[in-house]
């Protein structure tokens, strides 16, 4: 495809590494929110090119990574529930909860399918009249206004079994939260490529201003995230912070004006629990009451007892950039892709199964 | 018996809606003298010589049931005369047992044996003993299909998974991933408008063209389930040796590369079902090579890599920006990202 060979042209990224060498002097560790990038920079063999002054560090922006053990929970509890079908995206099936997954829920015996739209899970509340169709809704900014989208539909639809449990998170309250906890030392943050291009530029306009921190919102393109880690050096460099859109293809400051206004006609902003952050305030987004019908937080009260976490998994510790997972004492030993025990070894946007698959020493 | 007809219970019962079946529908395409017998065994020429026999089994369960570029029934035949061909053995003779779900529509049922007949036949090879059985409805995803498949290795013929040697070349005979891309786009929820069209094809003449070129082919897989990477790490494995291939070097079809980068799949890891990996001595690679190009389903192949002594087991894959990092088998199911 034209498109991709364009954005992957090898001569063209030396020369931009070699500039990002020439230019670099002074440390810059650069975390990249989004796990997308980080599996990229692993598989484009991107990370054994910066100089050693350049750091990559993962950020928390894996949906299935920062989804609560309480919220998997009950997830998996209402799956329980008989006359219940239980949509979602694949990579929520094998995290493990406080006690148990989706995956072992369906060999239980519940219906639990994957899809690949929203507007799917509403096609399946269409075919099955009789039975309760609920959507996980996990996911960033990208994937809430899809969500959004068909509670319109399932409304318009005269749909009255037709559910979501809203878990969604929003990008920046999380980013703001690991500058505030102070535990990492960030000299400036590759922007998500995709959640920037709904949100736009200017919303990270407040890391420059209020933290001293640059930007570079970045595509997923070999040249897309070596010139975002340029514009950081540059950023650094010059000692003049802002926010640079190297993902002007997709990205625009406003950013996807249709796809807000969709995302909060149906969704408001809600204190939400993170894991590895704790209640962020202001951080997810719950249904409205106009459509508390949908809502399956409301509909399906569900008790799923006590939350524990895995003892001496560090997922939390992992998505605010403290501990890289080859740090962690279970990485490759007691967890693998197989026996995953936290989610950031599971989905295939986790920072440990990027480390696992591509990260080895040649 | 009507075409517009379904499959019934009474049709696996053994009475005269299962002889009707067979006559009308397996007999009819399948036609040979070995099956038309009906017997309860199929009764075979022995042959003598030193030829030794390979024999392998598999069973087929996808869903569509049709897609483009093939079938269930073409892939059956297909799939078992690849396994045969790939220890350099010449396929002659297939089974296939049936397993029907109630309901099935005979117009399908037909339309796949007759499919597998044509295939059959593309591939010189004969389905000479058969089985059916019929499930109630919701027990099998339309259908099921087992084979077994018989062929002859040829003397001097040596070919395994274990036979890899540093310095041998590897080779791919086409572009990897439309298989298994070409299905999930045909997946329910998934509808791409894509150009694609599944690789399902016998491969025994085109194993029949390299081993001619060739009397140093040490070993030959076809990447299905798991797709070149895995095949690439079990012939590493198997082998005791390393293989290093080059990124650039690897032929995929810009339709499964946009697809692949759309859903956040790697079509390394995705499934072929008429592609050959072939690890041949470097002095006859060039002679392999044209080989394959001559043959209709080789037109593509290319040179991906080399076997070397460095990291035993592992595979390494330079990319595009001449850096390395190491191909793992897959591990559990490539499933679409969310963001």
């Amino acid at each position: 495809m034209k498109y991709i060979d364009e954005f992957r042209d090898p001569a063209l990224a030396r020369r931009l590494l070699d500039d990002i060498a020439a230019r670099s002097t002074r440390p810059a560790n650069l975390m990249e929110f989004c796990g997308g990038h980080t599996h990229a920079a692993f598989k484009f063999g991107i990370r054994q090119l910066l100089p050693p002054t350049v750091k990559l560090l993962s950020g928390p922006g894996c949906p299935v990574c920062v989804t609560a053990n309480a919220d998997l929970d009950r997830a998996i509890a209402i799956a329980r529930l008989p006359g219940v079908i239980t949509t979602t995206f694949g990579d929520m099936l094998k995290v493990p909860g406080s006690r148990s997954s989706l995956q072992r829920a369906r060999a239980d015996g519940a219906d639990v399918r994957i899809v690949y739209s929203t507007l799917d899970a509403v096609q399946i509340a269409r075919q099955n009249p009789e039975r309760r169709v609920v959507f996980l809704g996990v996911g960033f900014e990208t994937t809430a206004p899809t969500v959004a989208a068909a509670v319109l539909q399932a409304e318009a639809l005269g749909l009255s079994n037709f559910y979501v449990l809203s878990m969604h998170k929003l990008t920046p309250p999380a980013t703001q939260a690991i500058l505030r906890a102070g535990e990492v030392r960030l000299s400036g943050i590759i922007g998500p490529g995709h959640v920037t291009t709904i949100i736009g530029s200017d919303a990270w306009q407040f890391l420059p201003r209020d933290h001293g921190i640059p930007v570079a919102v970045a595509g997923f393109e070999t040249l897309d995230i070596i010139r975002g880690v340029r514009s950081l050096v540059e950023q650094v460099e010059s000692g003049r912070p802002g926010v640079v859109n190297t993902y002007s293809r997709s990205v625009r400051p406003e950013g996807n004006r249709t796809a807000i206004d969709v995302m909060y006609r149906v969704l408001e902003v809600s204190d939400a629990e993170w894991r590895g952050f704790g209640l962020v305030p202001d951080s997810g987004l719950s249904l409205r009451q106009e459509f508390a019908r949908f809502d399956a937080a409301r509909a399906f009260p569900v008790a799923p007892g006590p939350v524990r976490e895995h003892k001496g998994c560090p997922c939390g510790e992992v998505l605010r950039g403290v501990v890289a997972p080859p740090e962690c004492p279970l990485f490759r030993r007691a967890c693998t892709p197989q026996n995953p025990i936290g989610p950031c070894m599971v989905s295939a946007e986790g920072a440990c199964a990027a480390y696992f698959r591509y990260g080895e020493e040649v | 018996m009507p075409k517009t007809g379904k499959i019934l219970m009474a049709h696996g019962s053994g009475g005269q809606l299962s002889h009707d079946l067979v006559e009308q529908v397996f007999l009819k395409h399948f036609h040979n003298p070995t099956l038309a017998n009906l017997d309860d065994a199929a009764v075979l020429p022995y042959f003598a010589n030193d030829s030794r026999f390979a024999l392998t089994t598999d069973s087929y369960v996808i869903h569509p049931l049709f897609f483009p570029g093939g079938d269930i029934g073409k892939l059956a035949v297909c799939g078992t005369v690849n396994d045969l061909s790939m220890r350099g053995a010449r396929p002659l003779y297939l089974t296939a047992g049936f397993i029907l779900e109630e309901g099935l529509p005979l117009e399908d049922l037909e339309r796949i044996v007759t499919s597998m007949a044509a295939t059959a036949r593309a591939a010189g090879i004969q389905v000479v003993a058969g089985d059916t059985k019929v499930v109630e409805r919701g027990n099998a995803d339309g259908l099921f299909i087992n084979t077994a498949g018989v062929g002859l290795v040829p003397d001097g013929v040596n070919i395994s998974g274990a036979d890899a040697q540093a310095g041998d070349v590897v080779i791919v005979s086409g572009t990897i991933g439309d298989h298994g891309m070409t299905i999930m786009s045909q997946r329910e929820g998934l509808s791409f408008n894509t150009p694609l069209v599944s690789d399902c094809a016998p491969l025994n003449g085109l194993v029949a063209a390299l081993l001619e070129a060739s009397s140093a082919v040490h070993c030959l897989r076809d990447p299905t389930r798991g797709g070149l990477a895995t095949v690439l790490n079990e012939l590493a494995r198997r082998s005791r040796v390393g293989i290093e291939i080059k990124e650039t070097h690897i032929p995929v079809r810009s339709a499964v590369q946009g697809l692949c980068e759309l859903l956040g799949l790697d079509p390394l890891y995705v499934a072929n079902e008429g592609k050959l990996v072939v690890v041949v001595a470097e002095k006859d690679a060039k002679e392999v090579l044209a080989a394959m190009r001559t043959h209709e389903y080789g037109t593509d192949a290319a040179v991906i890599g080399r076997i070397v002594l460095a990291h035993p087991g592992r595979v390494v894959l330079r990319t595009a920006l001449g850096t390395c990092r190491i191909v793992d088998m897959l591990v559990g199911e490539q499933l679409p990202r969310i963001c």
